[in-house]
This record gives structure tokens, sequence and C-alpha cells, in this order.
């Protein structure tokens, strides 16, 4: 049976819909998001029930998973802080501001912390440049941007995010 | 008196990206007028004589791209390129979140003007919760009649889709962004074909940018003259010049084209962060090339002709401001890992080229190097350029040729510190 297609019927037609119907494997990617919201990574067994959907075989629906940064084929922590460090945010502070957010965090770049609830990442350009600096935050249901950061303010979010797992 | 914003105009007027508060300031009437009352052969004719020119860095005519459209290949379609992702570039991000109404109204003219009945918003990954607040923007279009079937008792009828990217810088590029939203790896195309001939689902489609859609509602309701009364001959209107680096205030700076450098950076930026002394320009994020920025290059006009007259061009001018603390070894390495990161993989001089020269300034900065390595790296990026697929592997050269040129007492002064490696 396919997991995906059983549950989220009515929501993959809809995103079906937006394609012509001989161009179905335009919403890979859009499945792929789903994929990630279900199981918290790209499994083999979404890719596979991916394939299904769209007719498409898994390694080019996997291949995908290997080009774009966003999609992951392992868990991580359940909040990815991803930290623009590149030309403009390096200007500003960026690369100072994501060594000490990893000191804080007891981690190195890359990591997830041992109760598994936060892997920091180094990312390119967020089109943020101008309120360095700055992270985005990916979980399985989306990505939320946080500008003008200090280590201070980044760590009262991470606190939340503690006493509420 | 100080000039009403044109894009930006949410910053005069509060609540613009609210549906009600745009229609009352004049919203969606560029487009009934355009589907009531004007052929779409002469919309794309008042776009040509208004000079508008894209602004996502080419700078190309967007009415000379809008008829070059294949009227003997059907569907049509127009997709609106919101991959934002050069490094300092920060203005469709404001007009989607503040204006994004006569972003829409913008890429439904053009849409109208090509007679395409889909129009795609291809953003990128990063912009998730945009691309929700896009959506539920377009329905309330569809409710108020705006989109859907037969608009104003026409014949026309148009849909709106977004489609969200996944982290690729490479898919700004727009055969490369086509292939994304063909479900595919963004990989550029080999052109000719260009899109206007063989474009997405293999159909004739304008791909335009964000910021140069959203200039186009003023164009059709205000005139081409109009239009033309901003900017300079050759580079007509407004355009957002985003600043960032090491200034006092930056930020996205809607001005006409043709300002300089200097009223950019010093009146509007309020100079350079504690004081320092301005070192160089970079004009178009990290696809630069170094400006010195010495007298005569601070009061160049940014405009698309006289950049180019410093060995620069400015691009999606996204205005980078580089301080005298700040090594050019230290810079070049970041814009070269960005880069070698970015390099989709598919054509060899940008693949080994970038991943080569990060080897090579990687040694620099460890302190590995000498001055035989300087040179290998002007060699490296000198055998890129000319000959990539696009423009990713020719700009990854940009900042790094210009560097060695332009300032190479910095590589010299850092080789000097080093002892050669065995």
């Amino acid at each position: 049976m396919n997991h995906l297609r059983e549950k989220y019927a009515s929501e993959i037609e809809a995103t079906l819909a937006k394609y012509p119907p001989d161009h179905k494997r335009a919403a890979a990617m859009p499945l792929l998001y789903l994929a990630q919201r279900e199981y918290g990574y790209v499994t083999k067994q979404a890719l596979i029930e991916i394939s299904e959907i769209l007719d498409v075989p898994p390694t080019e629906i996997g291949q995908l998973v290997g080009f774009y940064t966003l999609y992951y084929d392992e868990p991580g922590g359940k909040y990815r802080i991803q930290v623009c460090t590149d030309l403009p945010c390096a200007l500003r502070g960026a690369e100072e501001f994501l060594e000490q957010l990893c000191e804080n965090l007891g981690i190195q770049v890359g990591e997830t912390t041992p109760d598994g609830l936060i892997t920091v990442e180094k990312v390119m350009c967020l089109a943020g440049c101008d309120r360095a600096p700055l992270f985005q935050v990916q979980t399985a249901e989306g990505i939320t941007y946080h500008e003008n950061q200090s280590v201070e303010s980044a760590m009262k979010l991470v606190r939340t995010w503690q006493s509420n797992p | 008196m100080k000039r009403p914003y044109l894009l930006l105009r949410h910053r005069d007027i509060p609540d613009l990206n609210d549906l009600t508060v745009y229609r009352q300031n004049g919203g969606f009437e560029a487009f009934r007028k355009a589907v009531t009352s004007l052929q779409p052969q002469e919309v794309v004719e008042i776009v040509k004589a208004s000079g508008l020119r894209g602004r996502g860095g080419a700078g190309f005519p967007t009415g000379l791209k809008w008829s070059f459209i294949d009227n003997k290949n059907w569907p049509h379609y127009v997709v609106a390129n919101a991959d934002e992702s050069e490094p300092g570039t920060f203005k469709d991000r404001e007009i989607m979140e503040g204006n994004p109404f006569q972003f829409l109204e913008g890429l439904m003219i053009a849409s109208y003007a090509v007679q395409a009945n889909v129009a795609y918003v291809y953003l990128r990954g990063e912009f998730w919760q945009l691309a929700h607040q896009l959506d539920r923007r377009i329905q309330q279009l569809h409710n108020a009649g705006l989109l859907g079937d037969r608009l104003f008792g026409t014949d026309y009828s148009l849909r709106i889709f977004t489609h969200l990217g996944a982290g690729a810088y490479i898919c700004g590029e727009e055969t490369a962004l086509l292939e994304s939203l063909e479900g595919k790896l963004g990989q550029p195309r080999l052109r000719p074909p260009f899109p206007p001939a063989v474009g997405l689902f293999g159909k004739p489609t304008i791909v335009n940018n964000v910021e140069t859609l959203a200039n186009v509602p003023l164009i059709i309701e205000r005139g081409a003259d109009w239009y033309r009364s901003f900017g300079t001959e050759k580079s007509p209107g407004v355009k957002i010049f985003c600043l960032s680096g090491r200034v006092n205030r930056p930020g996205n700076y809607e001005l006409p084209l043709g300002t300089t450098f200097r009223e950019l950076i010093f009146e509007h930026g309020k100079g350079i962060l504690g004081g320092k002394q301005i070192k160089a320009i970079m004009a178009a994020g990290a696809s630069s090339a170094l400006i010195v920025a010495d007298e005569r290059a601070l009061d160049t006009p940014m405009d698309y002709e006289s950049v180019p007259a410093l060995g620069a061009q400015l691009g999606s001018a996204s205005i980078i401001v580089i301080d005298e603390t700040v090594s050019m070894d230290w810079l070049i390495r970041k814009t070269i890992h960005f880069f070698q990161h970015e390099s989709c993989g598919k054509c060899t001089p940008c693949r080994e080229g970038t991943y080569w020269m990060k080897h090579i300034i990687d040694r620099i900065h460890r302190g590995q190097a000498n001055q035989n390595d300087v040179e290998l790296l002007y060699d490296v990026a000198s055998q890129i350029r000319g000959k990539c697929l696009c423009a990713l592997g020719e700009f990854s050269t940009e900042a790094v040729l210009s560097a060695l040129e332009r300032f190479p007492q910095d590589f010299a002064a850092r080789v000097a510190q080093q002892e050669p490696a065995l």
C-alpha cells in the first residue's frame, strides 16, 4: 500500500492539478516536501511512494534529494537552525554569531544536540543581508525566518523549544 | 519633496498588502484596462516603448522578450522568477511581502500580453512562508473575479500557481528554473532554443523577475513616456538597490537608475561602519567584479551602461560595500566557496574549476601557499571564463580575477607571511 497516497489523497490531487496532466513529474518537489512533513526526512519508502504516484523511477526522485539542500535523506534535529554566513552576512558578524551559537549549544556545525532537538547548519544566502545575523528554522512543517539576531535572542528561542519540546 | 515610491509603495501606503487597500489605491485597474481595452500586442508595444529592462540581473529589454513568444506553438506560459538567491539581493522578498498585489498584477498583465492562461511563481524554497501568503492572495483574487475564467466578461482566462524550489542558487538561471519546475535537477539547458520558443513543458514561455513585473502595472496605467521620465535615456525607470556590507544603514533603496554610488552609500546608507575608509564595491552581489572605490567610481551613475565602464556590471544592483579592514583573499574565499557549493555540476569548466579554485584559496588561507599559488588561481579562473554552459561559472571568476588584478597587494601580503608548503 502507498501510505502517502492513502493518507493525503486530496492534497496530492490538488498538487497534481497545478500542472498539465502529462507532466505529473512537476509535482515531485511538492511531494518531497509532503514526505518530509510526514516522515521527518525523505525515507527510501517515501521515494518509492512518490515514484508510484508520479510514475517516475525512484532513482530520479532520489537525485532531487541530493541536489536540493532543503531535502534530507537522514533524520536530524526537530529544529534545524540554518545560519547564513555568506559574504554580506559575514561582513556583519555572522561567522562569529554562528561560532558563539554553537558554543552555547555545545555542538559543532552540522551536529545535533543530544536530546535530538536542534541541528545547526551553515547555509548560503537567505536574501536577508540587511538584517544580518539571520537564520531560518526548518522543521518538518516548514520554514520560518529570524532576522537581526544576537546569540541572546537565538538562545531565548532555543529555550522556548526546550521548555515545550 | 520626496518622490513617492513606485515599487516599494507599501512604505507610503499602510496595509497595501491587503487586497481592499490595494484596490482602493487603483489596484488592478491596469489589468482591467489591458484585458478590456488593449490588444495583447498593444500591451507589448507599451512595455517596449517604456524601455523597461529585466531587473533580475541581465537587463534584457522586457517588451522585446515578450515579443519573442512563438505564436505558432500553444499553450504559452509566464513564470515569475522569485528565486532571489544572489548574495546581497533581498528586494523581491520585500516586494512580495509588502506590495504583493502589484507584483501579481504585473504577472497577470504579462500573461495577458503573451496570452498565457496559466502562470507560475517559482519561489526559492526558503520563501516557504511567502509562498503560503501568496497562495492565500491568489485565492482572494479568484474570489474577487480577478483570476479565473472569462475575466471581465471577455474570453480571457488566467490561473496562477506557486511552486517552491528547495535550495539551489542555480534555479535563478531561467532554464534551470524551468527544469526545476518540471520536477528535474535545476541544471541549465543548452540554448538556443530560448524559453520564448521552447520553455516550460516544451512550450513558449516568458520568465520575468519579480521586480521587473512590479513595474508593469504602472507603465500600463501611466504610459511609457511617464516611465521614461525616471532614470537615464538607455536605462529608464527606477530600480531597487539592495545595500549591504559595511555601511551604517543597509537596506533596500528605490532610486532612479543613474543615481551615483556615492549618493547611495553615503547619503542613503549613511556612510561606512565605524567611520572607516571604503575600499571596494561589488555592484552585482557575489557575481560582481570588485570595483576599486576611488573618487571616479563613487561618482559613477549606477545604470546598465556606466557600471561596465568600471570593469564591472550592475546586475541585480546588489551593492555590497567593502571597507579597508577587509582583505581580498578572505573575500574571494567566501565567493569561491559559494559558487563551488552552488555549481550544478553539469558542465566541466564550472564544476571542476570552482572545485580547484576552492582548494587553492583554502591553501592560501591556511598559510600553506606561495606566490605561485596566487598565479595558479589566476590561471584556473581565466580558464573557466567563456567556456561555461551558463553565467554561474562565468560569475564565479569575476571577484577572483578582479581581486587579483586590482588588489594584488592583499595577496602578496598574505603569502609573504607564509612558509611555503613542503
